[in-house]
């Protein structure tokens, strides 16, 4: 015992020696195998000391997590999976180190800390890369964690950098750094100016941190500064808002779209309109993970192929669930409701069987996945697709109901059965058919909600009232309707929910809604005439 | 007598004869009640833990059962309906009588079957973490307590991240409310401004983040280090970390801590943008512990599924059965009045391994656990506690400061009040 204790402390006074002593970067990699979170913290502000670029991989491969030692000798390597065994690169060189298995590798421990310590260390050593894009993501590091040390090495970089964008991002850098440094005022003053040009959240953030410790002189000048960053952010985050209410209110219309056909042109209360949705988003699941098993390169892919998937699967289901149940229940609208209530708990816990209860990952495919800058707004490619699909959707149903002699037919149906019936229309048929193509819709929703929903057995429930809220808001029977009913509904919850918090919001929208529907009870776009007594 | 009477009749007979069947059954069998929804909204969660349970009771049996007999599981299904699961909390105890039951996973249901099992006198075993401020004769409370859970997790955040700004961010009702009320009242006792901390509250199953996503960001960008601790619930998690995803929020930037974020959770995610948020639970699959690898090989091959992931409520379910086994050996027989005495001060193997020890209070020991999600979905531990006394009544609310649980007797009291030296209070 007392032996094991005086060589652990030898070990430590090692450790804590040798890490003051050693400018090797090989060995300091190596001491990290050994270190605690503290101790590993000092031994990346020292391999980044040394300055020398070879440590650059090892430093990312740790902030990756791919960074292990061997549990025989404590040497430290970067790993790459192969198989059941690791690749091991040697962290220097970058030179093969053969193959080990994983159960002989340890894997060095990282952190929150550890990794903003290894991307502001790591900006400091890329800031001379030759590469042009290393050097523009060195400058952002040191700007989004600047500190003094780095200052010289930004404007070392600096004085040589030639590419104008780079530069410029140097000089916003250079002047986050000088904030909490102990340059002289006017100098300090200067940075102010370059930060606060830079404009929204993020200079608001470096100027606020850097407040406390400025000089009782730039006070003033930080302050205004920062007034003048909010006046412009105002401006953007209405901007901003009236985006997310148009994103919500895509969404709503793509839930909602498929049921303003099978209730709002056939009047049938489908319960089971939200199952279709989860369906069609366990479709694109499905289709996923065939991709992923048998043609992985395809997966940028995966929603398009699973888009007819989902269509064709769900309209079977719509179709069989018209020709077996619904068509029996034509004008009996209470037990439409029940039945197909009914209806929608046999799919979910069929689908609950069949899958299993817990959430699916359907996969983002790349295009979907980040966001993009448009000045001061943020917006998502995710949410930016889900609002250009559902509107082609619209205009495609549009197209459909008004230009074809399947809408033709459907519009005669719905506006005088008898009539259409001795024009020759098979009208059960058309009845069958329309319902199919409600519940084809509601199934390709559900191919662009599992992008930002999950793909539950419950999926559909979250969506059924809201459906049901913008088809009757909207006005019943009519497409614009859904249309604008939705984008209204989205943008008045988007405006509420800032002020009033997200519960609070929903609730007022409802009641909104009631006040609304008390005062006109068929909705924005009533339809008028002879259709609406049938 | 017309055809109904004549089929009543005879479906009465049908119950009898089950009935029994199920006597002349029980003469062998120790039967133990697992009240989990199978369907409904709680299915996505429970369902594993009905797994689990049964599980655990084919082990048992195949080390022999209890006191000689084997262990038989009756299986209900609540629907995720709270009136429901009184309901069948009553007929678990009444009909199949059953000798103790594994079940519950919202504070609602709880509070839904606790005057049943106080009633008819049985025990409840509830696996989950919850809000505390709850003690009850018949009910043994084997998730975190807050201050097993949340509390640790705000310290280790303040401490290794700095951390100054808070956001709790929660869905609206009982667990986030209550957890929040704490969480408040402890940072502000930590010295934390109420300008620093915001709270916001989302309906159940929210599915657009956006607005309070960029909240989050405001709020982070008042130039002092900011974490989200986040006791969202259940489903709306996925479009939460997908919005953050999206939104570019890093770990390193605006840590999220979760409580209710698991590994069963994170198997409908794509991890690798969320590496780096954390949660803090009193297990993780990643456990390095034989004990751990044992249990996950067993669920594995009891599964026959091995990418079913292991998670904290399968653990507290563990060490719950294995608490209450333990305590009917010692008692010598189901007898609840012998039980609740004879389990208290037991102590089993918990999967961190360590053990862990039924107090008093119907809570358990067990240390905290704060992990790192990774890129594959399971958790990498930053840190470990000692082992923690689950604390039901907490000490950072002003009314239940005062109050302490002890159930043994003579105290035999689930509020005491060390203010006034007296039994009795606020809770039941």
């Amino acid at each position: 015992m007392l032996i094991r204790f005086i060589t652990l402390v030898f070990l430590l006074l090692s450790i804590a020696t040798s890490s003051f002593a050693q400018s090797d970067p090989k060995a300091l990699i190596d001491q990290l195998g050994k270190a605690d979170f503290k101790q590993a913290e000092e031994l990346i502000g020292q391999i980044a000391a040394t300055g020398d670029p070879r440590v650059v991989p090892a430093l990312n491969a740790f902030g990756e997590g791919d960074l292990y030692a061997r549990k025989s000798d404590g040497a430290v390597f970067i790993t790459k999976a192969a198989g059941a065994n690791f690749a091991l690169i040697d962290p220097l060189t970058g030179e093969s180190a053969g193959e080990a298995p994983k159960a002989a590798m340890v894997k060095l421990k990282i952190n929150n800390n550890l990794r903003r310590v290894i991307r502001s260390a790591m900006g400091g050593l890329t800031l001379l890369s030759p590469d042009r894009t290393v050097r523009l993501q060195a400058a952002d590091a040191v700007l989004r964690s600047p500190s003094a040390e780095n200052l010289e090495l930004v404007e070392a970089a600096l004085a040589k950098e030639t590419d104008r964008e780079v530069k410029a991002r140097m000089e916003e850098a250079r002047a986050a750094s000088i904030l909490i440094s102990n340059r002289s005022v006017e100098e300090k003053r200067a940075a102010i100016e370059t930060v606060a040009s830079l404009g929204g959240r993020g200079a608001i953030s470096i100027l606020m941190s850097a407040s406390s410790s400025l000089d009782a002189a730039l006070k003033p000048d930080v302050d205004a500064a920062i007034a003048k960053i909010e006046t412009t952010q105002a401006f953007w985050d209405m901007g901003q808002n009236v985006w997310y209410g148009i994103s919500l209110g895509s969404v709503l219309l793509l839930a909602a779209i498929g049921l303003a056909i099978t209730f709002g042109v056939m009047g049938i209360i489908n319960m089971a309109h939200g199952e279709m949705v989860m369906l069609g988003a366990y479709s694109t699941f499905v289709v996923q993970e065939a991709i992923r098993t048998s043609a992985p390169h395809l997966f940028d892919w995966s929603l398009a192929i699973a888009l007819p998937v989902a269509f064709l699967v769900t309209a079977a289901a719509g179709l069989i669930i018209e020709r077996g149940v619904i068509r029996f229940l034509y004008g009996r609208p209470l037990e439409t409701l029940l039945a197909t209530w009914g209806v929608s708990l046999i799919l979910q816990q069929l689908v609950r069987s069949i899958f299993g209860p817990t959430n699916q990952e359907v996969g983002n495919p790349s295009w979907m996945s980040g966001a993009f800058q448009l000045g001061q707004m943020q917006i998502t490619w995710n949410r930016l697709w889900i609002v250009a699909f559902s509107l082609t959707i619209f205009l495609g149903l549009l197209l459909l109901m008004k230009r074809s002699a399947f809408g033709l037919q459907m519009r005669a149906v719905t506006q005088n059965r008898r009539m259409a019936s001795s024009m020759g229309i098979r009208t059960p048929w058309v009845d069958a058919f329309t319902f199919a193509l409600g519940s084809g819709i509601a199934g390709i929703a559900g191919v662009a909600l599992s992008q930002i929903d999950n793909v539950s057995p419950n999926l559909g429930q979250s969506y059924i009232i809201d459906s049901f809220m913008v088809v009757v808001f909207g006005g019943v029977g009519n497409l614009w309707g859904t249309l604008v009913g939705a984008l209204s509904l989205g943008v008045l919850n988007k405006f509420l929910e800032p002020s009033v918090g997200a519960v609070l919001g929903k609730i007022l929208v409802l009641v909104l809604i009631i006040l609304f529907i008390q005062k006109r009870p068929r909705g924005l776009f009533a339809l008028k005439g002879r259709a609406i007594e049938a | 007598m017309s055809f109904k009477t004549k089929l009543g009749g005879a479906m009465l007979a049908a119950i009898m004869s089950t009935t029994a069947f199920h006597g002349a059954f029980a003469a062998d069998t120790i039967k133990i009640g697992v009240l989990h929804s199978l369907s409904g909204t709680m299915a996505i969660s429970e369902t594993t833990l009905k797994d689990a349970m049964l599980m655990l009771v084919e082990e048992q049996n195949k080390k022999g059962g209890v006191l000689g007999k084997k262990l038989e599981a009756v299986v209900v299904d609540p629907a995720s309906d709270w009136p429901l699961f009184a309901e069948k909390a009553r007929q678990l105890i009444s009909q199949d009588k059953v000798a103790a039951v594994f079940g519950c996973w919202t504070s609602s249901s709880r509070k839904s079957v606790l005057p049943v099992f106080e009633e008819l006198n049985s025990i409840l075993f509830y696996p989950v973490q919850y809000e505390g401020e709850e003690s009850s004769r018949n009910i043994f409370y084997t998730g975190a307590a807050p201050n097993q859970q949340a509390i640790p997790a705000v310290d280790y955040l303040a401490e290794n991240e700095g951390v100054e700004r808070w956001v709790l961010a929660g869905t609206d009702y009982v667990y986030p409310q209550t957890t929040n009320k704490i969480l408040k009242a402890y940072l502000m006792s930590k010295g934390v401004k109420e300008e620093d901390i915001m709270i916001n509250y989302t309906p159940f199953g929210h599915s657009d983040w956006q607005t309070i996503v960029t909240d989050i960001k405001k709020f982070g960008s008042a130039g002092k280090k900011t974490a989200v601790v986040s006791t969202i619930n259940g489903d709306a998690n996925v479009p939460f970390y997908k919005e953050l995803a999206n939104q570019g929020i890093k770990a390193e930037d605006i840590p999220v801590v979760a409580f209710s974020v698991g590994e069963e959770e994170l198997a409908g995610l794509d991890t690798a943008p969320l590496v780096g948020h954390l949660a803090a639970w009193n297990y993780f699959q990643s456990v390095d512990a034989p004990v751990n690898a044992e249990f996950i090989k067993t669920w594995h091959a009891f599964t026959k599924n091995d990418k079913r992931v292991t998670n904290d409520p399968m653990e507290a379910a563990y060490i719950g059965f294995n608490a209450w086994v333990k305590a009917v050996e010692a008692a010598g027989t189901t007898d609840t009045d012998k039980v609740l005495d004879s389990i208290i001060g037991v102590s089993v193997p918990n999967l961190s391994g360590g053990y862990s020890t039924v107090m008093p209070n119907h809570h358990i020991t067990k240390p905290v656990l704060i992990g790192e999600i990774q890129a594959d979905g399971q958790f990498e531990i930053v840190q470990q506690t000692p082992s923690v006394v689950g604390d039901e009544w907490s000490d950072y609310l002003p009314d239940s400061k005062d109050l302490i649980s002890d159930w043994r007797k003579p105290m035999s009291c689930g509020n005491f009040n060390v203010a006034t030296g007296k039994c009795g209070g606020k809770g039941s």
